[in-house]
Parts: C-alpha cells; structure tokens; sequence
C-alpha cells in the first residue's frame, strides 16, 4: 500500500487536466489544448498502475481507502476504496480515455478544447463511480457523468444528435431517480449510514428487498441495457462521435453491471435469488433475440451497438448464475468488451472519417485499398465473435461453463451465441472488406495513418493479451468474488 | 395610561432600511437628471448596511419586542441576510436592463427598497397583523413595479391581473387570520399556539380559518391551484422586475408559511400537512408539465418556478408523521435549504435573461438562445450549469437541495409507507422537468445561433454571474455548510 492518496488522484487529476484544457478557450489554441488533454489522459492512466501493483490478492476487504466526512448532516462521507471488482475497471476507465485522446487527435476539428475536456472530465466522473463506497458519493458521480456524454452526443453527434442526445440522458435518468428514493430508504433502515458496506450487513426483510431490488434494476437496466429497456443504446451509438461511442460502449455499459455487483447482489440477495429466473431469462433474450436483431442491421455502428447489447446480456447472465465460474466470467467479459468494442467502434471511425458512411452497402473490397487496416480489424471482428485466444473467448466460454453448471438448457441457449455473434460480426466484416473494390471512393481510400495505427496495435495487444494470459485478470478477482457469493448464499433473512 | 418605550434594538435593520429608503427618495428627488447612480448606489449601500447590522445584531437569542408583535431570532436573521443577497443581486442585475429601457427612475429603487422593507417584517413578524402589513408592503411596492413600464399594455395588464388576484389572496389571509382570532382569541403567534395547545380552541372555526390562511400562503408562494398568476405577472412585468419578484419574495413567504404554520399552528399540523401536500403534488404536476409547453423563457421558469415551490412544500409537509414530531427539524430545514437555493438559482436564471437582452430587444424566447455556446462560451456554461441545477443533477445545489427534501419524504415514509410513493411521483415529475432545462441546454450547445451580436454585459454584471453560476457549483460540491445553517438555524428558534 502505498500513502498516496491515489484513487482521489486518479478521480481529480483527468477533471482538473479538463477544466485546464477548456481554459485553453478557442479553437485557435487548439494544438495546446490536444498536448494537454494528452499529458492529462497519460498522467490520468499512470496513477492508475500503482493501483495493480500495491493491489493485494489475498483479500476480499476494500483497498486504497479513502474517508473523510463530507456532508455531516446526513453523515455523507467522502469514501473511496476499491476491490478484485472494480479495480480493473479502474484501470480500464484511465486506459480507453488515452485512447480516445489519441483517436480525436485530427478528426475533431471544432471546439477542440470542449472536446477533450468533456472525456477527461467523464473519465474522472467514471473512476468517481468505480471507486465509490459510498452512496451518496456513488448517486453524484453516476448522475454527473451524464452531463458530458450528453454534450459529446449532442455537440459532435450525427445528424440526429439531438434525439439521441435527450433520449440518452431521460432514459438513463428515469433510472437513477428511483435509484436515488432506493438510497435514501436504505439510508433510513440502516439507521443513518450512506455506506456501501454497512448496507452489506443490514437485514432487510424480503418484502423490502424486492422492491429495492426492483428499482436498482430499473437503475442499472437502463445503463446496461438489459432488454427491454435498451432501445436508447443504438439511438446514442449512432450518432455519437467515436470516442463517444468508445467511451459508451467501453465504459458506461460497465456501470450498470457494476451497479448489480456493488448494490443488487449484496444488498438484496434474498431477492436475486428470488428473481433471478427473470434476471436470467431477460438476459437470454438479450444474447439471442438481439443477436439476431444485430444480424439485420444495414449500419455498422448499430450493428456494434446492438452486438453490445447482446454481449452484456452474457454479464448479466453470468452474474444471476451465481456460480464463482460465471460471475468471474461476467466481469472478465465486461473487460474484454471494453476493449473489443471500443476497438470495434474505432475501426468504424477510421473508415467513417475516411468515406462519411456507415453503411455496409457503401463499402466492399477495403482490403484492396487498407489491407494493415483490413488485418486489425479481422482481429476485433473475431474477439467480437468469440475465437478463442482473444479476449472474447476467455469471458465468453466461462460465462458458459457457469451457465451449463447452473442449468444446461441455460447453458445451451447462451451457447447460440457463439454461433449468431460469428454470424452477424464476420458477414459483416466480408461485405465491407472482402470482395472486388466496389465504389470509386473505396478505391480512394488511404491506409490507416501512424496515429491509427498506434492506437488500433494498443487495442490489439491488449485483446490478444488478455485471450492468451487472462490470469492477471481473474487473480485479482477471486477472493472479492467468493466473498460476494458467499454472502449472497448467505442471505439476509 | 402606562406607555412603555419599546425595545428598538431587534429591529434595527428595520429601521436603518425605512430611513434610507426615505433618504433615497429625498436624494433622488433633489439631484438632477443624469444622476440616477446616486439612488442606485444608495439602494446598495443601504442593504450592505442593513446587512452589518443584521450581522452585528445577530446574538442567538430569539428576542420579541413591540409588545410581542415582533420577532428577531436566528431564523428570520438568516433568511434576511439571504434577503440583502437576493435583492442587491437583483438590482445589479437589473440596472443594465432598465437603463437601456429609459425606466430606471429613483421609484424603481425606493420602490425595491420598500418592498425589502416589507420582507423583513414578514420574515420577523410575530403576530398576525405584523405579517400583514409587511405582506402588504411588499404587494403594493411589487404591484407598482410591476406596472413601472406604464406604455406597455401587456405590463399594465400584469400589474392588474396582480393587484386584483393579489388583494383577493389578502383578503383571504385577512379573513382566515380573523377565524383563529375567533377560535383562539388571540392574533400573536405565540400566543395562538399556546391557545392550541390548551386546546381551548373552537376547532371547527379554527380548521376553517386554517383553509383560507393556508390558501393566502398559497397565492403568495405561487402554487397550484393558486398559481394563475405567476406566469402572466413573470411573463408581463419587465424582465427585471421579474427577477425581483421570482426571487427574493418566496424567502419571505417561505418565512411567513414557516412563522404561521410551523409557529402558530404546529399543534394543527397534521391537519395543514394535507393541505400542503395536494397543493404541493399538484404543483409539481402542473409546474412541470406546463413549462414543457412553453417557447417563452420568462414563462418557462414561470412554470418551473411554481413547481420548485411544490417541492419546497413537501419538505414542510413531511414535518409530522402519525403524530410524531421528531422529524420535524429535519423537513423543516430541508424545506428551508431549497426555498434558499432556489433563490440563489432563480437569481441566476433570470438575471441571464436579464444579461442576454440589449436595448430594444428582449432575449424571452427560447430560441434567443440558440447557440450561445458559440457567442460565448463561458455564459453559455453558466447558463448550463444553472439549468442543470434546476433539474437537479449533482453536482450542482440543486440536486442537494431536491436530495435533502426528498431525504425528508422517505424518513416520513419509513412510518407512514404512502410518502415514499409521494417521493417516487415527485421523482419522476423531477424527470419531466429535466425535460425542458435539457432543451435550453440543447439550444445554447446543439443548435447554430442566428443571432450574431456579441454578448457583452457591464463588468459588474459580468463578475456576478459567473460569482452567482460558480456558487451554483462550489455550493453543490460542498453543501454542507448551507445545509448546516439552515438546520442551526431552525434550531435555535423554534
């Protein structure tokens, strides 16, 4: 452990590297405004590693605790600490905001400084929301974070920006509302305390348990999204610039899921229980009826979006298995997904940026004309479908084992994943890549520039990583997850 | 007959303020054209003073004087210097704005000066016929003010439809306040709690007179169905003296619900609790609903105005639950934290409107603000993070302010289980709201402007906006304190 208060400065430092950046006024400055944006995103990343290496695997207790009083009066406390949980995300929040930096170098070209200033701030909001324990603490970070996406949406968005834009923010807010009346009632029952874990142990009846349970899954469904609640995602993605569907995909999906982890499952485990035959059958129908709903789609980024989709229905499934297997699976795939489908996203861009289509009619042969682009993007196509020794496989498959442990016909209705996430990402990738060049502007298209392909080998390094090694990943979850499961079959009654 | 001096001292500021403003009106009087500053800098110079004082005179003690009319406690020294605030806020930000309308007469601050006046006295009255007279003070300043603007039909009309719905609220007040005279025997608000207390009272004359006390409230806070008012009066009045009247007045009639309700009829609470709570569910309802409707802003905030008064409502209608009292400091000094906070955003909404609009040309309608980001950046941020605020997203006061209140409701509801679905409706009408601040921070970020002229306020307008939207932020990161005061507060003096 080291005495830095690091979890504070992984939070503040991306804001206040933002809040310079915006000081760099107007588009003239917009040069300073990318070196700063960029030394902050880098300084913001580094803080975060000394978080891994102090990080002690042998226990389930909270580390790198921060607590201070904050608002007495209703005994709101400043309180930060992180586990095997939600460490990594941590690190994955810092790790995708340099990327996205580094992938709006060039491409964004009007208020510049607005731009990286809103990711940085969203990137300390996010770390606010990870490392939160308490949950006051956890509600403001989670409800500010709305604010810059809306303006990323909005301000750089498509031609529909403003749709999806309020869509977004009402639809994630009509969640977190009745989040917010979930917090205070617990606030009440457990005789003042905002704190994560003294609601750990606080004995609810089940009656109560329910109904919270109910509203931390309006919550959390919304931002997941869980079918039937997901239809902002495509909206949003759409029109979304690329780092802002970077950063939706790769980090905001995370917070609901996170959200089942850190309040759901510990809080209200007699509940899970109870409900998860909903839990799980919601979330088969997110693996398969989205799959193929993602099978039709004409536009590539919703295609990703709804892919997304589908892909987090596995977490959810993994987490209402209740097995170690599953649940750690869970959190491995919500990794990999961030780096996939962020990945995913900025191929999209690259070739966005390039012909101003998103459409897979206007594309075929890029091969012809991108083949170092055309190989990194075979690499994302296929750890989004699952191969293994990518990043897909790993979560994927133990998601599947949990599931087919937990029930077989579970088990094997997730397993047609396996098969509709090839179909849909590899047709795909054929009718945009492969094939005789088919338009005069694919035959004009340049290879993928240094900056590209800095940022696409990162993302391929980290994907082929995590498939071949996944053991830094999974050590540090074990003790926090058997913790939580155990507490879980525990109940509270 | 025996004639006992008065004990001054508690109200001083009163008296500082009723001699200045007599000074401003002789000054104005004598100095010629051109020299309005010295009116204007009289007028600030007076709240600064009354301020000192007020501060000076501050000792804890809740003391009463002139024979038990009059009250100066924590509480009212609080909301009076919170009072000062709001008004000099005000009336920077409405100079600009008059000048350029040839309006800004040496009435114009005499008149904001009185109207203070008369807020001070609502906010320390202990008796009855004290809390009508500075209610009367300030309706008829307010009336004037409202009507400054003599040329415009729709100015006059404000002022009319004011005056006439304004004098029924009174006379309602009056009446009502005759009632618990009948019932209770006494006009002084201490007085009339002991009475209730005793219960010697006449309850059926007592309830009765509780309906037409709590419907004057009702009309001088704005809220459903005594609402009709607000927008046509914020819509038609000068912008300015809009600001006036959507700010610094609902601290006085919160000061003037808290000192009736809570100080004379605490022992009744249960009964004007109900009352509350239908005109507060049915303003955030409407409030909310109707400002989706509008293209006005002045309208707008109207609209929003009304529903905030709804929320702050909750809070004192979540005082006493199945009897027990033991929440009611809580629900009293959330109720107060957001009258507070509403103030200091209602300040920074209108005085945006104020900062937008040039000579001859009004920036009411949403529209005006299309692409301000552009025009300039850091109002447009401003702007943002005041319409945030009011939709109550952290980390701005507001969503602290809506977080206590709503804190307030769910400890109700650990008792009494139908306040939670009180909290939820008033949750998800919140979710409404957020609806049309979102489009006015669509508009100034989303849009192109088509209005090219360059935003530039006066310095000192320009230094108190960003003090006033960056307060808005600092307060929200760091609401303990104000949250703090409020409750200390409320608790040194009732």
């Amino acid at each position: 452990m080291t005495d830095y208060p690091l979890l504070s400065i992984a939070i503040w430092l991306p804001i206040v590297g933002g809040l310079l950046v915006l000081a760099t006024g107007s588009d003239r400055n917009a040069p300073t405004a990318r070196a700063i944006a960029l030394a902050a995103s880098i300084l913001g990343f580094l803080v975060t590693l000394p978080l891994y290496a102090g990080f002690d695997t042998s226990t389930s207790q909270m580390q790198f605790v921060e607590l201070a009083p904050w608002i007495r009066r209703f005994n709101v406390n400043y309180y930060l600490g992180v586990d095997g949980i939600s460490l990594w995300f941590v690190l994955l929040n810092s790790f995708i905001t340099v990327i996205v930096v580094i992938a709006g170098w060039e491409v964004i070209q009007e208020k510049v400084a607005q731009y990286m200033a809103a990711f940085l701030i969203m990137s300390g909001l996010m770390n606010g929301i990870f490392s939160s324990l308490d949950a006051l603490l956890f509600y403001v970070f989670f409800e500010a974070s709305l604010i810059p996406l809306y303006l990323v949406i909005g301000v750089w968005g498509g031609p529909n920006r403003v749709y999806a834009a309020i869509k977004f923010f009402l639809y994630t807010l009509v969640g977190s509302l009745l989040l917010l009346i979930a917090l205070l009632y617990l606030f009440m029952e457990s005789g003042g305390s905002f704190s994560i874990l003294d609601w750990h142990n606080a004995k609810i009846p089940i009656g109560a348990q329910t109904l919270l349970f109910l509203a931390f899954l309006v919550a959390f469904a919304v931002k997941v999204p869980m079918w039937p609640v997901h239809t902002w995602l495509p909206d949003a993605h759409v029109e979304a610039p690329t780092g802002g569907s970077v950063v939706l995909a790769a980090i905001t999906l995370k917070l609901g899921a996170y959200g089942f982890v850190r309040f759901s499952l510990p809080i209200a485990p007699d509940a899970a229980q109870a409900l998860s035959g909903l839990m799980i059958g919601l979330s088969l129908i997110a693996v398969v009826y989205i799959g193929f709903v993602a099978l039709v789609q004409s536009d590539m980024k919703k295609l990703i979006a709804y892919s997304s989709i589908s892909h987090m229905g596995f977490v959810t499934l993994g987490f209402f298995v209740f097995n170690p297997l599953g649940m750690e699976g869970a959190l491995i795939q919500m990794i990999s997904h961030g780096f996939v489908s962020g990945a995913m996203f900025l191929c999209v861009g690259v070739m966005y940026d390039r012909m101003h289509s998103r459409q897979i009619a206007d594309y075929g042969g890029v091969v012809n004309t991108m083949p170092k682009f055309a190989a990194f993007f075979m690499l994302f196509a296929m750890a989004n479908s699952g191969l293994p020794a990518t990043s897909g496989f790993v979560g994927e498959f133990m998601v599947i084992l949990g599931a087919i442990k937990y029930n077989f016909w579970v088990g094997f209705a997730a397993t047609t994943t396996l098969i509709l996430g090839a179909a849909y990402t590899l047709w795909m990738y054929k009718r945009v890549v492969f094939g005789a060049v088919a338009n005069s502007h694919v035959a004009e298209l340049q290879d993928i520039n240094a900056r590209e392909f800095l940022f696409l080998a990162i993302l391929a390094l980290c994907v082929l990583g995590m498939g071949l090694w996944p053991y830094p990943f999974t050590e540090v979850m074990h003790a926090s997850v058997n913790d939580l499961l155990r507490h879980v079959a525990a109940g509270k009654l | 007959m025996n004639f006992v001096i008065p004990d001054f001292y508690p109200a001083a500021a009163e008296i500082f303020v009723m001699i200045m403003a007599c000074v401003v009106l002789l000054a104005d009087l004598f100095a010629g054209r051109g020299t309005r500053w010295i009116a204007y800098f009289l007028t600030q110079a007076t709240l600064v003073g009354a301020a000192v004082i007020t501060f000076a005179t501050m000792d804890g003690q809740v003391v009463l004087t002139f024979s038990n009319m009059y009250v100066d406690d924590v509480f009212g020294d609080f909301l009076k210097l919170a009072l000062y605030l709001a008004v000099l806020m005000t009336l920077v930000y409405g100079r600009p704005y008059m000048q350029a309308r040839k309006l800004e007469t040496g009435e114009f601050y005499l008149l904001a000066l009185f109207a203070t006046l008369g807020m001070m006295v609502m906010i320390s009255a202990n008796h009855f016929l004290t809390i009508y007279l500075g209610l009367e003070l300030l309706s008829l300043s307010l009336y004037a003010m409202v009507a400054m603007n003599r040329d415009s039909a729709q100015s006059t009309e404000a002022a009319m439809k004011y005056f006439v719905l304004g004098a029924l609220a009174s006379g309602l007040l009056l009446y009502g306040m005759s009632m618990i005279y009948g019932a209770t025997g006494s006009l002084e608000i201490s007085a009339v709690a002991q009475a209730l207390l005793q219960n010697t009272a006449n309850r059926s004359v007592l309830v009765f007179g509780m309906v037409f006390l709590v419907a004057g409230i009702a009309f001088k806070l704005g809220v459903v169905p005594f609402h009709m008012w607000i927008p046509d009066v914020y819509h038609g009045a000068p912008t300015a003296v809009t600001l006036f009247i959507g700010a610094a007045p609902k601290l006085a009639a919160f000061a003037m619900t808290m000192r009736l309700l809570v100080g004379g009829l605490f022992a009744e609470a249960s009964q004007w609790q109900d009352m509350l709570m239908i005109l507060s569910v049915l303003s955030i309802a409407l409030g909310n609903l109707a400002a989706i409707a509008q293209s006005n802003i002045k309208r707008m905030l109207a609209y929003s105005a009304i529903s905030h008064m709804g929320f702050m409502l909750l809070g004192l209608a979540a005082g006493v639950v199945a009897g027990d009292r033991h929440f009611a400091l809580n629900a009293y000094s959330s109720a107060m934290f957001y009258a507070v906070t509403y103030v200091l955003m209602s300040l920074a909404s209108f005085g945006m409107v104020l900062l937008m609009s040039r000579a001859g040309f009004e920036a009411e309608n949403l529209e005006d603000y299309k692409g301000l980001n552009k025009r300039s950046p850091w109002f447009a941020a401003m702007m943002m993070i005041v319409m945030f605020s009011m939709a109550g997203v952290p980390f701005f006061i507001g969503f602290f302010a809506k977080f206590s209140v709503l804190q307030a409701v769910v400890a109700a509801g650990t008792i009494v289980s139908w306040y939670i679905w009180v909290a939820v409706f008033a949750v998800f009408f919140s979710l409404v709201g957020a609806f049309y601040y979102l489009r006015v921070v669509k508009l100034m970020y989303f849009d192109e402007p088509t209005d090219h002229s360059p935003v530039s306020p006066p310095m000192d307008v320009r230094v108190l906006m960003s003090a006033n939207g960056l307060a808005i932020a600092g307060l929200g990161i760091m609401p303990q304190y104000l949250m703090s005061l409020c409750a200390f507060a409320l608790l040194r003096s009732l």
